[in-house]
């Protein structure tokens, strides 16, 4: 097994390596080649030997190299393979090879070609080590390398400047919460000497009770405490207010991209961490709480922004926000597996859409502005069908796989007993409107109605090349079908085994277990409770708002243009980040420099020295007056003052 | 009486008195000859030393002279110097006149002397070496009869010098009478023997510490150094920059160590005085120098500082690193120096720092050298003057002198400034005049090896410090 836990991310960074150091001389053809090699073996490996291997019960823990050894600190690179983490390895090696292949159509006459191949399959090591991690540094060196690969690929189109600016503010919020997520990390360090999983999770209960006091006078649950940090991390990679901020704006990367890494994979590393983590997080309720809150808000507060946005993108961008919202929700109440079902769902069917999106944009010559399209469904019949599927899925209609994960954490939310969680469903219940109304609000807007593109781009459109409709049609599959076929295993069937830890008092999937008697059963069940009927209005009003009356948004923006202001400026996060933050950072720094470097150290220390010396040696210099009496008297005097020296001591 | 230990120095005597015959002999039009017999007498020196190369004392000439592996490495270092000296010096002195029979029969004198000194075993023997040594120098200082400032720093020097031995001779004459005996090893048998706190043997060590420290220039007995190396020409003052510190180096070394042992913790306080004011005084004042001469004048200063620090630490190790410190110092020296004689043509004087603006348009190999041999005085690794640096101060470190190395590290600081300037205006000031230098091959080629030697010397650093270990084994 280890071999083969060895050879899944190795070969990715093989093919990253390959394609690039030497993608300027083995050319574009081999370098996509080798990087969809790399990821090919990944995801064959994972899916046909590590997969059947642990639904088996089997897990592997142990580690294949020490790092280095600084004494009592030991840091090994070590792999944990469990239900938890090969799902998670599928997921991934699945959507990247599928981004892959779309990148060849997609990038084909970008210069940059062989770059943006190493840097993808990069990301795929860098997300495999992270998820196939059993310690926490491993987890840090992945957490980190996957930042840094996003950082690169926001801003791969570097001569633009929204993408710098926008690869810049993902890298500086996401320090913001890696430094919450060290913190924890050096926390657990701290009070239990080791950064081994297993030795940490087993440690746990007995730290259950302590406090630890973080300023004199307060005191902490130790949990509590490394939790929050945790999660402060997960808030930053996952996206979650209010550090929410730089992912609609990484959209300025290649739309692979957006769909692999601002959609599908990375985003979730936070939700997969607190899944990874939930022997730590059921000890503290109340770290649980906040996440169920700050999940809840996001969910429904993004959803309302998605409706107000006119790029494609940014649409499918905030709906990626709000379905994060969703997964830290169900989270909060230790439905962890929920959670996990939903992102694989969600990672399918957003991959899936943003791919789409992405086949519309090459087909509208770079043109992102849904006011601009229209009618599109009789030139791109492929995107459209696969548009509709994924719309259907996030919107959450039954049989599509989004309805069956959503709903899961709606009932879950619904059946939780802890701090927030009544508040948080009828949040997350709201949401469900939004988020159909928004769907379809670009669907309709995209592919119905009438063509508003110019003439010009109009008598180009065709549908996408076989390189892109053929991911399309691959993952529009498990995006129609995944919910139904998984959530019998993953949610009532023991699938995760150990590697989610819930505690008894909190098990809500169990409690909704008892009632589960299939899916056919599950989706009359849902026709019980008032989310489907919202996302069946959701989808009317989006139909009769763009298509029957297409006049009316403006209306109602124009009567409630305080609200809609407030939306399109995305309640001002990014106007007070600006302000507060940056102003903030940009005003310590100049007074730093202007009082701290170029006054004290400039002027004071380094040129007052210089000044100093300089002067002290033009005082001296004089005493070299060229008289051989002062030279004489010199050396009589030294004579002297030694001897008095001496005579004394 | 057994006279083979002392054969160099015999037979370097011997040459001296006949290259001074044929000098006088073959006139001044050839002069070439003189040249070529005095780097065959000092070679042929080097030679003899290393064929009777001594791993144990060996005391001869009635205790007067004393061979050991210090004297056999000092020797071989100051006639390998001179070598080089005469080499920078050729064209120098054929360009102004001053090809002279003299001026190479004064230096093999001053050789002569210096080898007296390394080997010296009794006072007088020492004084007598020390006097052959100065008075050379002086006559070479005055060596060009018709330049005031020469003459005036001639003269200086003289009284100077005349006064500082005079000290060191009181200084000798009061520990005579406490101890009645000359010889280094019976003062040194007696003094250990007798109680501590004896008020004249302090006088004499005072008086003697005096002259040792006017003779290696440490401050406050340093005011000669500047107004000498600026008056002289400059082949003398690359001739009294290099071997001359090395043979002071042996005279402290036979003094001090070899004969005031006993009273080590007294002049050693005094040298840590000495060895703070000279690395103070000699960077900080050499900072506001235009005279490339004077700023090494006072650059010779502060390294005498450096050297003092490893005596001053004390202890065999320390003694050690303060041989090796000036062995390093001396090739730097001999490279600086021997560069403002090098690009001193005809009718065209070095003499300004600014005199070297844009070097490295004209000559950039040359520059290159130079820039090696300033690192190199800096301390920046990886040349050879680093590990001088390294070793010196971390023996006062280890001698619990912290203060001191901090201060040592810090004047360092001070003192890349005006080495780091002499690099700035060769490379980055333009060049008044475009004619490039034109240098002998000889000196050409030496001067390569010279600058190279700053870091070719670093993979054998480890050896170099070992022989000067093995050196200072020998001392009692």
């Amino acid at each position: 097994m280890q071999e083969v836990c060895l050879a899944i991310p190795l070969a990715c960074l093989a093919g990253a390596v390959v394609s690039g150091l030497f993608g300027w001389k083995i050319g574009r053809v081999a370098s996509h080649l080798v990087t969809i090699l790399g990821v090919a073996v990944a995801f064959v490996l994972s899916v046909s030997v590590v997969l059947p291997w642990t639904v088996t019960g089997h897990t592997f823990n142990g580690s294949v190299y020490t790092w280095l050894t600084a004494g009592r600190l030991s840091l090994p690179v070590g792999f944990l393979i469990d239900p938890l983490s090969a799902l998670m390895m599928t997921v991934v090696t699945f959507v990247s090879l599928m981004v892959h292949i779309y990148s060849i159509g997609y990038m084909r006459d970008d210069p940059g070609y062989q770059r943006f191949f190493s840097y993808i399959s990069l990301f795929t090591f860098a997300m495999l080590m992270l998820v196939m991690a059993n310690n926490f540094l491993q987890l840090f060196f992945g957490w980190e390398a996957v930042g840094l690969v996003s950082y690169l690929l926001i801003g791969f189109w570097h001569t633009k400047e929204s993408a710098i600016y926008a690869s810049l503010k993902a890298f500086l919020v996401n320090r913001v919460g890696d430094f919450g997520f060290v913190l924890g990390i050096a926390a657990i360090y701290t009070h239990f000497g080791s950064l081994d999983y297993a030795t940490v999770f087993t440690m746990a209960p007995a730290k259950a009770a302590s406090m630890v006091h973080m300023v004199p006078g307060t005191s902490w649950h130790l949990m509590t405490l490394i939790c929050l940090l945790l999660f402060v991390g997960a808030m930053g990679k996952s996206a979650q207010m209010p550090l929410h901020v730089w992912l609609p704006d990484s959209m300025e990367g290649p739309t692979p991209i957006s769909a692999l890494i601002h959609a599908a994979t990375m985003v979730t590393a936070g939700i997969f961490m607190v899944a990874r983590m939930s022997p730590l997080f059921e000890l503290s309720p109340a770290a649980r709480s906040v996440v169920l809150v700050i999940g809840a808000l996001t969910g429904l507060l993004m959803a309302f922004v998605a409706v107000v946005q006119n790029d494609i993108k940014r649409v499918i961008a905030y709906s990626t926000l709000s379905q994060l919202g969703y997964m830290t929700a169900a989270l909060g109440v230790s439905a962890y597996a929920a959670s996990i079902f939903h992102l694989v769902t969600h990672a399918f069917f957003k991959a899936l859409l943003f791919l789409s999106a992405g086949s519309v944009i090459v087909a509208m010559h770079h043109e992102q502005d849904v006011r601009r399209m229209g009618g599109l469904r009789r030139y791109m019949p492929v995107t459209f069908i696969c548009t509709w599927v994924g719309s259907l899925a996030l919107a959450g209609i039954p049989p599509f796989s989004g309805f069956f994960s959503k709903d899961m954490i709606l009932d879950a939310v619904h059946s939780a007993h802890i701090t927030g969680a009544p508040f948080a469903y009828w949040v997350l219940t709201a949401a469900v409107f939004v988020t159909a109304l928004y769907t379809f609000r670009m669907l309709f807007l995209v592919f119905y109605g009438e063509p508003r593109m110019d003439k010009h781009t109009r008598e180009h459109l065709h549908e996408s090349p076989w390189v892109i409709t053929v991911p399309l049609v691959l993952l529009a599959i498990p995006a129609a079908v995944a919910g139904m076929l998984l959530i019998k295993p993953l949610l009532f069937g023991h699938f995760f085994g150990n590697s989610i830890v819930v505690s008894p008092g909190d098990n809500v999937l169990s409690e909704i277990g008892r009632r589960y008697h299939g899916v056919g059963p599950f989706i009359l069940n849902a026709f019980r409770s008032p989310p489907i009927y919202l996302a069946a209005a959701g989808i009317a009003s989006a139909w009769y708002l763009y298509i029957r009356a297409p006049r009316l948004p403006d209306i109602i923006s124009r009567r409630f243009h305080g609200l809609y202001t407030v939306l399109t400026n995305k309640y001002g996060f990014d106007e007070f980040n600006d302000f507060v933050f940056a102003g903030g950072a940009r005003a310590l720094g100049r007074a730093l420099w202007m009082v701290g470097d170029v006054q004290i150290i400039d002027g004071l220390m380094v040129g007052g020295t210089a000044r100093l010396v300089g002067w002290v040696s033009a005082r001296m210099r004089r005493l070299q007056s060229g008289f051989i009496y002062h030279y004489a008297f010199a050396i009589i005097a030294g004579l002297f003052l030694l001897m008095t020296f001496f005579l004394h001591v | 009486m057994n006279f083979m230990p002392a054969l160099p120095l015999i037979f370097l005597f011997g040459s001296t008195c006949a290259i001074l015959l044929i000098g006088l002999y073959v006139g001044e039009r050839r002069t070439s000859v003189v040249y070529v017999l005095s780097q065959v007498a000092l070679i042929t020196t080097v030679a003899l030393v290393i064929r009777d190369a001594q791993a144990a004392p060996i005391v001869a000439l009635h205790g007067m002279f004393v061979r050991d592996r210090l004297a056999d490495l000092l020797d071989i270092a100051i006639c390998l110097l001179v070598v080089a000296v005469f080499v920078y010096s050729r064209r120098y002195l054929s360009d102004r006149d001053m090809y002279r029979t003299e001026y190479f029969v004064l230096a093999l004198f001053g050789v002569v002397g210096m080898m007296v000194i390394n080997s010296a075993a009794h006072f007088l023997s020492l004084y007598l070496g020390l006097e052959l040594m100065a008075l050379s120098l002086y006559a070479m200082v005055a060596f060009q009869r018709d330049s005031a400032r020469a003459t005036e720093a001639a003269m200086k020097y003289f009284v100077l010098g005349a006064l500082a031995s005079g000290m060191l001779l009181y200084g000798m004459s009061m520990l005579y009478g406490v101890t009645g005996s000359l010889s280094i090893a019976k003062v040194a048998s007696t003094i250990s023997a007798m109680p501590p706190g004896n008020i004249v043997l302090v006088f004499g060590l005072v008086f003697v510490i005096v002259g040792l420290l006017f003779k290696i220039g440490a401050v406050p007995f340093h005011m000669w150094i500047p107004d000498v190396y600026d008056g002289a020409p400059t082949v003398v003052t690359l001739y009294i920059g290099t071997a001359p510190k090395v043979a002071a180096l042996a005279l402290i070394l036979r003094l001090l160590v070899g004969g005031l042992q006993a009273l080590s913790p007294s002049w050693r306080e005094m040298l840590v005085i000495a060895a703070f004011l000279s690395m103070g005084v000699g960077n900080v004042v050499a900072i506001s120098q235009t005279n490339l001469k004077r700023m090494l004048a006072y650059s010779a200063i502060a390294h005498m500082g450096f050297a003092l620090l490893g005596l001053a630490a004390g202890g065999r190790e320390g003694y050690a690193d303060a041989l090796f410190y000036l062995l390093i110092y001396s090739v730097m020296s001999l490279g600086a120096f021997g560069l403002v004689a090098l690009l001193s043509g005809p009718g065209r004087e070095i003499e300004y720092i600014d005199d070297l603006k844009g070097l490295s348009q004209r000559n950039p190999w040359i520059a290159f050298l130079m820039l090696l041999l300033m690192f190199a005085m800096a301390g920046v690794p990886p040349t050879a003057g680093f590990y001088a640096k390294l070793a010196v101060i971390q023996a006062a470190v280890d001698a619990h002198l912290i203060w001191l190395a901090v201060a040592a590290v810090l004047f360092s600081v001070v003192g890349a400034y005006y080495y780091l300037r002499v690099v700035k205006v060769m490379y980055f000031d333009a060049p008044e005049d475009d004619r490039p230098f034109v240098l002998p091959l000889d000196g050409k080629f030496l001067f390569g090896l010279n600058g190279l030697s700053m870091l070719l010397l670093t993979p054998w650093i480890g050896t170099i410090i070992a022989f000067c270990h093995s050196a200072i084994q020998g001392l009692p």
